[in-house]
């Protein structure tokens, strides 16, 4: 038995079976608290991560009941690889208007949204979360496997304008807590009134005896959920990683790990780094045109190229894909046409746990992407049959 | 976990236990742990002709795609079909659930294969503790 393929990659790179010495990889300050706990660990962007935790407290866990805890509970995850940026100052708004593609004019102090640094030519440098903390004071979440380009990137882009940009990655644990139940099993260990905050708002609060930790309705997993920034010394971090699944114990909490991350972001279609976007997708292939606001007033970096690709038809669009024959198309593979041509191929491909489907999202030029238009996938030779779904392909149920 | 003594060991995770000419064929308890939950079992048909440390089939868990490689050569006489629906049967006891049944070509290629304390170090070492 040989491993051919491992997901999820942060940077569409071959995966690494123990190539790196482990000096070389970073740990977050909870690394000895998944090591005790018994998890699967891998390299993940240059960082020593958690894939998923066999068992916990002697119930089974593993990638699938993670992701159900999720769906129907709630999981806690590590994410302190997670790089962020701070951007204060008087010229910060216009630089943060110069450097992401959403319009950050619209936001008010407590307000986030969903953006991205984009290259001139309208690809992706990497999908950030912007966060307007109190008037000139900006913080923007990043990837872990971008932190280092994302950090020169933005402060160069910031360049000429009146701010300053701080990489205060390692100021902070990012925790998120995420599913139906995270709301009750946060508000137990804070003062902060959750049923104020909004999705994609946050606040500042006490958690766990600690003062102004900020609090944001934020996720990666098509859930309800909160992230968390707390100190990043391991006994604090540890401390409240504990209180966390101490609260959540009753409704079934399991701590989670990248690879029910992964799975959780693709049934929602959120896109992942160097599979879904990088820097040969534009905006507009991505799908992801949504959040970016070519009528803004101010200028940024693609502005100008993505005007030019939105006048013009489009060569490729991502598409849901789901396994009609037996088989798991996964990424990398390619997708073909019913006679046998190579039209595109997979970015990111998994069972669905909670859909209990084999899924896939895919780049097909845009006669191929009609909803229900049947495709195949070249699995290890073989064409199986696969076709075009709605996405994404798992939504949450609305609050009654 | 223990590793039945009467099987042999491959480096690539396979088992495989002689009675005679035949021989039964499975993936171990560790290979099945650093696969995580399994989905998808993909085995030859009744007839195919296996060699020895060459793919005979794939085992797919939610997130990676291994191959499997065959212990020893020979004719497969029978297929555990019953992983085709309920393939989390490897993760639940690997060592019980067969894969194939093969007719050894050649019974004194299980000879070069791990016994199972040779098989524990190895997994020892390999997981590196």
């Amino acid at each position: 038995m040989a491993t051919l393929t491992e997901a999820p990659k942060p940077d569409g790179g071959a995966p690494k079976t123990g190539a790196a010495p482990a000096a070389a990889l970073r740990k977050t300050a909870l690394n000895a608290v998944h090591r005790q706990l018994g998890a699967r660990m891998v390299d993940f962007g240059g960082w020593d991560m958690p894939v998923e935790y066999p068992t916990f407290q002697g119930r089974p866990g593993g990638l699938i009941n993670e992701h159900m805890a999720v769906r129907t509970a709630v999981g806690l995850f590590d994410v302190s690889h997670m790089g962020d940026l701070r951007i204060t100052g008087p010229g910060a708004l216009a630089a943060v208007q110069h450097a992401a593609m959403n319009d950050a004019s619209t936001l008010v102090d407590g307000k986030a949204q969903y953006s991205a640094l984009l290259y001139p030519e309208g690809t992706f440098v990497d999908d950030i979360i912007l966060h307007k903390v109190a008037g000139d004071d900006y913080l923007i979440v990043i990837n872990a496997g971008t932190r280092e380009k994302d950090f020169t990137w933005v402060r160069d882009a910031a360049r000429g304008f009146d701010c300053r940009v701080v990489d205060e990655g390692d100021r902070y644990t990012q925790l998120a807590i995420q599913g139906p139940q995270a709301q009750a099993t946060l508000q137990k260990l804070t003062d902060f009134d959750l049923a104020t905050l909004k999705s994609y708002t946050f606040g500042f609060g006490t958690v766990c005896g600690l003062a102004n930790v900020m609090i944001a309705r934020t996720g990666y997993t098509g859930e309800d959920g909160f992230e968390i920034y707390i100190p990043p010394d391991a006994a604090t971090s540890t401390r409240v990683w504990n209180e966390v699944l101490e609260a959540g114990s009753e409704f079934g909490v399991l701590p989670c790990g990248l690879g029910a991350r992964n799975t959780l972001r693709l049934e929602a279609k959120l896109p992942l780094y160097g599979h879904e976007i990088s820097d040969s997708i534009n905006v507009f292939e991505a799908g992801l045109d949504r959040w970016c606001k070519l009528e803004k007033h101010s200028d940024f970096i693609g502005k100008a190229a993505l005007q030019k690709i939105k006048a013009a038809p489009l060569k490729r669009r991502l598409v849901g894909l789901e396994m009609t024959e037996r088989g798991i198309g996964r990424d990398g593979y390619a997708v073909l046409d019913q006679r046998g041509n190579r039209i595109g191929e997979i970015t990111s491909g998994s069972p669905a746990p909670f859909l209990k489907k084999n899924i896939a999202l895919a780049y097909v030029p845009p006669e191929f992407a009609d909803l229900e238009t049947a495709l195949k996938v070249e699995i290890r030779g073989q064409a199986v049959a696969a076709k075009v779904v709605p996405t994404p392909f798992y939504k949450k149920p609305k609050k009654s | 976990m223990a590793y039945p003594k009467q099987y042999r060991y491959t480096k690539e995770h396979e088992w495989i236990a002689v009675e005679g000419a035949d021989a039964t064929i499975g993936i171990t308890d560790y290979a099945q742990g650093s696969l995580g939950d399994i989905v998808f079992v993909e085995l030859p048909k009744v007839g195919a002709e296996l060699q020895q440390g060459k793919s005979f089939g794939t085992v797919e868990s939610v997130k990676a795609v291994s191959e499997l490689y065959s212990p020893a050569s020979g004719t497969v006489t029978a297929v555990n079909d019953a992983l085709a629906n309920s393939p989390e049967k490897i993760n639940s006891d690997a060592h019980g659930s067969w894969m194939v049944k093969i007719a050894l070509k050649n019974p004194e290629q299980v000879k070069s294969l791990m016994s199972s304390e040779q098989y524990e170090d190895f997994v020892k070492e390999e997981s590196g503790h």
